[in-house]
């Protein structure tokens, strides 16, 4: 068990060095350099040359790259091009934005996903399975600029209760932040509560047709007892697994709601400073969303297998 | 009447098709089960046992619905109790005993648990007497080590095993009914008759009723003091399983007796025409019409009723009983195969072994494995053009390991595979040409999943005629519809798609396919285990005609041994991928020498009531085959000493040209069959 936990450890840092190997190629061979777009028409010459120095452009490809992996393992991502202060700096607000907007929608949205798809499963093809059914098929298919542009149009123009769109400064306390989180969270959760909902439907319901679930109903196993101790055990496991790629996929930035929300978060500096051409930050961002991949899929699958014996004897043996 | 324990009245079940037909899958069904009886009730799948049997609990599947009639208990009905009701009755009163254990143990939920959690529901014994309870209860359906087992998953053990646990979970309620859905189907034959043994000894223990379901005429007959057999939805016959099994009075049955294969008989028995039909497509007339040799225009258009006879203490669904109970005894007609297997050789086996073993990294460079205990070990065997070879074996025997590697699926180890004396066919298939791959096809077991379900029949059996021969349009049309008429199918199939298809026709198209490429070896893998008893005697006396049209080898590899029996020249018995006993099916079946065939034949069950299996050994699964010495050493019961543990037994050649590998001198051995 240990052994593999450390195999696991071990390939999501291999992982990890292939996506910054590939992040920094990636960058280098895009035409211009940060100097040229920086400095723009004064980009020759002297002033180039000093730009080079200053950044450190001057030395081989492969020598920026150690240099550059060694300081950003340290969370030193050097300097961004367009506000020229230190990338973690920018990128220390953003990551907690972002974490207060994901974890407030996961707070909410998976304890009702659950119950949601518990709901339909047990109830199949009667009332509640359909009415909810219907919802969850309507919220999922409906794009999230779109619901995010009603919800605005709703809440925040016609009946004027919340604000529209984030105008504080990136870094505010919690307190402040609230009331401007209230709507993109919505706008998330409905979402990804769509998703997840019918995927627990439809694990519930295979469960239910399983011959351990006729089993225990012929064993005199009350209904309840039955729905918790045979049912969703089983019906769950799987759900592990989709629950953390929608976690890392909130805190890698729901770019879409994010920009129509004007929320500072990770989401919306990949645009800017995709934009801006500011190729360092976008570099940390890389790194830094491929960090947060690896690991929850890494808790998912370690969870996962401590939760499964069947996965778990398994491994003892071999 | 105070005796009877269930009476199922007038009982229909059923579903709404697409088109809002209501269609039958019970047909007004009435039985009584008495107090200590043991009923089966036999038939083939689709014949609605299952349905009865779950009725029987008041458990009516999802999608099906009750149309009529009731089942009563304690004279309540079930189908239209309460669900809290039915809690209290469901394991304490009426348990399952299911098909399939390891399906029906819970996953994430230790064996002492799922015991326990009956106990809590069904009995009022605190947590020490409950603890007590289970360990008991483990013993008694003899399970080694009760509180080790206890603290198991239902994956850490083994099929047996499993049903054993299940069997206990149903004894934990103290049920005064037992149900038992297939409980011996998928288990070994060794151990499926250790089973039905302890099956018969809790029955008489407890005075337990029980309903015995099963395809398996072989297993009711061990166990039923009456059978009921049903077809398409109806009783069909109801009586003393003796008289049943010995003068069925229904065509049905009657034929189905028939056509299953004994031991004792060399050769393939008759076979049954056409399969049982879809439910909701009878028009009218007897169900069993299309297939009956005794049927007239009488039964074309009306139903026979389910007629009582006072002297035979049996109920008949027929218009001409009559005619079979002046057949007194069913005379099984077999036809004998011949032995056209020629001198030349075709295939030869040397010195092979086969590991599953994962190549470790220094392996993988140098391509090799390293496994000083692979799974198959030490494999000659030589086979003649024209034979017919069968390799048994208990699950786990490495029969169908063989059968990978000489279709080229999974690479030897160690070892020659050679055809035609000179061909080596060793490497696998990335390293076979085209003509080495068309001359060994192969034919899996179920051919829901060998078909593609996308291809029409005529692009299943089209493949290989394109692959290997070319052909087009015209010629490739006539050569599939020649194929077809071979294996008796019309030529109207060309446009179907396997769903269409029964199971005896789509192993019919499998077989097709695999002539197709004209093989000189066919590798069959179970081909009639997925099939219907009926069906099975039709698909084996296929395989025989062909194999006699076209000159084909095949290897056939079955865990039943009375099918190996009727359609082999040769068998060779294998255990932990160690060969234990080769030679002509006539002297292995007569004098099984060797401890191990001794096991195997003695735990086959007969569909008749006066043979018993005979239990030699214990039914212990081997994970592994041991290190040294004699690959049964675990399992026999005729150790003679520390030879056994520590050599490989020599082969022994008997006088009819059998070779046993044992160290027990070949004289003795043979002493003890007299």
């Amino acid at each position: 068990m240990l052994f593999l936990i450390i195999k696991r450890i071990l390939l999501g840092f291999i992982t990890l060095f292939i996506v910054s190997i590939i992040t920094f190629v990636g960058t280098e061979v895009l035409p211009g350099d940060a100097c040229t777009t920086y400095l723009e028409r004064q980009a020759f010459g002297e002033q180039l040359e000093a730009c080079y120095r200053r950044l450190g452009l001057n030395v081989p490809a492969y020598e920026r790259y150690v240099s550059w992996a060694l300081n950003a393992i340290q969370g030193d991502f050097g300097y961004s091009l367009s506000g020229e202060m230190p990338i973690k700096d920018v990128l220390g607000p953003r990551i907690k934005n972002s974490l207060v907007l994901a974890s407030a929608a996961i707070f909410i949205g998976i304890p009702i996903a659950l119950i949601l798809g518990i709901i339909t499963a047990l109830w199949r093809d009667k009332l509640p399975d359909v009415a909810i059914s219907t919802v969850t098929i309507f919220a999922m298919t409906i794009p999230e600029f779109i619901s995010a542009t009603l919800l605005i149009l709703i809440i925040a123009i016609w009946l004027e209760w919340l604000p529209g769109i984030v105008i504080v400064p990136t870094d505010v306390s919690f307190l402040e932040l609230l009331p401007n989180i209230i709507l993109p969270v919505v706008a998330i959760a409905m979402i990804m509560t769509a998703h997840m909902a019918r995927m627990v439907r439809s694990s519930v319901i295979q469960v239910m047709a399983s011959e351990y679930v006729q089993m225990a109903i012929l064993k005199g196993v009350p209904y309840w007892k039955m729905v918790f101790k045979h049912v969703l055990p089983n019906a769950l496991l799987p759900a592990i697994n989709v629950v953390a790629l929608t976690i890392a996929w909130l805190l890698g930035g729901v770019v879409v709601t994010e920009v129509v929300f004007n929320y500072p978060g990770l989401g919306r500096l990949v645009i800017e400073s995709i934009s801006n051409r500011d190729l360092p930050t976008v570099q940390a961002l890389a790194i830094i969303l491929a960090s947060i991949y690896v690991s929850i899929n890494l808790l998912a699958d370690l969870l996962t297998l401590m939760l499964n014996p069947r996965l778990k004897t398994l491994q003892i043996r071999k | 009447m105070t005796d009877t324990i269930q009476k199922v009245k007038n009982l229909s079940i059923g579903f709404r098709s697409k088109k809002g037909e209501e269609i039958l899958i019970l047909k007004n069904i009435s039985t009584n089960i008495k107090k200590g009886e043991t009923v089966g009730i036999v038939g083939e799948s689709g014949s609605g046992k299952s349905t009865l049997a779950l009725a029987m609990m008041g458990y009516v599947k999802h999608g099906l619905y009750t149309i009529g009639g009731e089942c009563q208990f304690n004279s309540s009905n079930l189908l239209k109790m309460k669900s809290k009701d039915l809690e209290k009755i469901r394991g304490r009163k009426i348990a399952m005993i299911p098909q399939n254990a390891g399906q029906a143990l819970t996953p994430n939920l230790k064996i002492g648990y799922q015991i326990d959690e009956a106990l809590q529901l069904h009995s009022d014994l605190n947590e020490k007497e409950r603890e007590k309870k289970i360990s008991e209860l483990l013993n008694k359906v003899r399970l080694p080590s009760p509180e080790t087992i206890a603290l198991r998953y239902p994956h850490e053990l083994s099929g047996g095993q499993q049903q054993r646990v299940a069997v206990a979970m149903a004894l934990a309620g103290t049920p005064d009914l037992l149900l038992l859905d297939e409980p011996t189907t998928g288990l070994d034959v060794t151990t499926q008759a250790h089973v039905l043994e302890l099956l018969n000894f809790i029955a008489k223990d407890t005075g337990t009723s029980m309903v015995y379901v099963s395809h398996d005429l072989g297993a009711i007959a061990q166990v039923s003091d009456r059978i009921i057999v049903m077809y398409s939805g109806e009783i069909v016959l109801e009586g003393p399983s003796r008289d049943i099994l010995k003068r069925p009075i229904h065509p049905y049955t009657h034929g189905l007796l028939k056509s299953i294969p004994k031991l004792s008989l060399a050769g393939l028995p008759d076979s049954m025409p056409g399969s049982q039909p879809q439910p909701g497509t009878i028009q009218g007339g007897c169900s069993f019409f299309d297939r009956c040799n005794f049927s007239d225009e009488n039964c074309k258009h009306n139903s026979p009723q389910l007629e009582f006879l006072e002297d035979l203490n049996t109920s008949v669904r027929c218009f001409n009983y009559e005619k079979l109970v002046k057949e007194s005894q069913v005379s099984q007609t077999v036809n004998k195969i011949k032995n056209k297997s020629q001198d030349k050789e075709i295939l030869n086996l040397s010195e092979v072994s086969i590991s599953y073993a994962k190549q470790k990294l220094l392996d993988q460079v140098f391509n090799r494995i390293s496994d000083n205990n692979p799974t198959v070990k030490d494999i000659n065997i030589n086979i003649k053009k024209g034979e017919t070879i069968a390799l048994v074996g208990e699950s786990g025997s490495g029969k169908s390991t063989i059968l990978k590697s000489i279709a080229g699926l999974l690479r030897t180890k160690d070892g020659l595979i050679r055809f035609d004396e000179n061909r080596n066919l060793s490497s696998d298939l990335k390293e076979r040409d085209p003509n080495d791959l068309r001359i060994i096809q192969l034919i899996f077991q179920n051919p829901d999943e060998s078909l593609n379900p996308n291809h029409t029949v005529e692009e299943i059996i089209a493949q290989p005629l394109k692959l290997y021969f070319g052909l087009k349009g015209e010629e490739l049309k006539k050569n599939i519809i020649d194929l077809l008429q071979k294996v008796r199918l019309g030529e109207f199939y060309t446009s179907r798609y396997p769903r269409q298809l029964s199971g005896g026709e789509k192993q019919r198209v499998a077989v097709a396919r695999a002539f197709a490429a004209k093989p000189d070896i066919i590798l069959c893998d179970e081909v009639t285990s997925a099939l219907d008893v009926s069906v099975q005697a039709a698909v084996l006396n296929l395989l025989q005609q062909l194999k006699e049209d076209f000159g084909t080898t095949y290897i056939f590899v079955s865990h039943d041994l009375a099918v190996v029996r009727a359609i082999s020249d040769r068998v060779a018995v294998l255990y932990q991928g160690r060969l234990c006993e080769v030679g002509p099916s006539n002297d292995v079946y007569k004098f099984p020498s060797h401890p191990y065939t001794e096991v195997l034949l003695g735990a086959v069950l007969e569909p008749d009531p006066d043979i018993k299996p005979k239990l030699v050994a214990e039914d212990i699964v081997e994970e592994r085959p041991p290190e040294k010495g004699c690959s049964f050493q675990g399992r026999c019961s005729r150790i003679v000493g520390d030879i056994c543990k520590k050599e490989i037994p020599p082969w022994q050649l008997t006088d009819s040209g059998n070779a046993i590998r044992c160290h027990i001198p070949i004289k003795e051995l043979q002493k003890e069959q007299f």
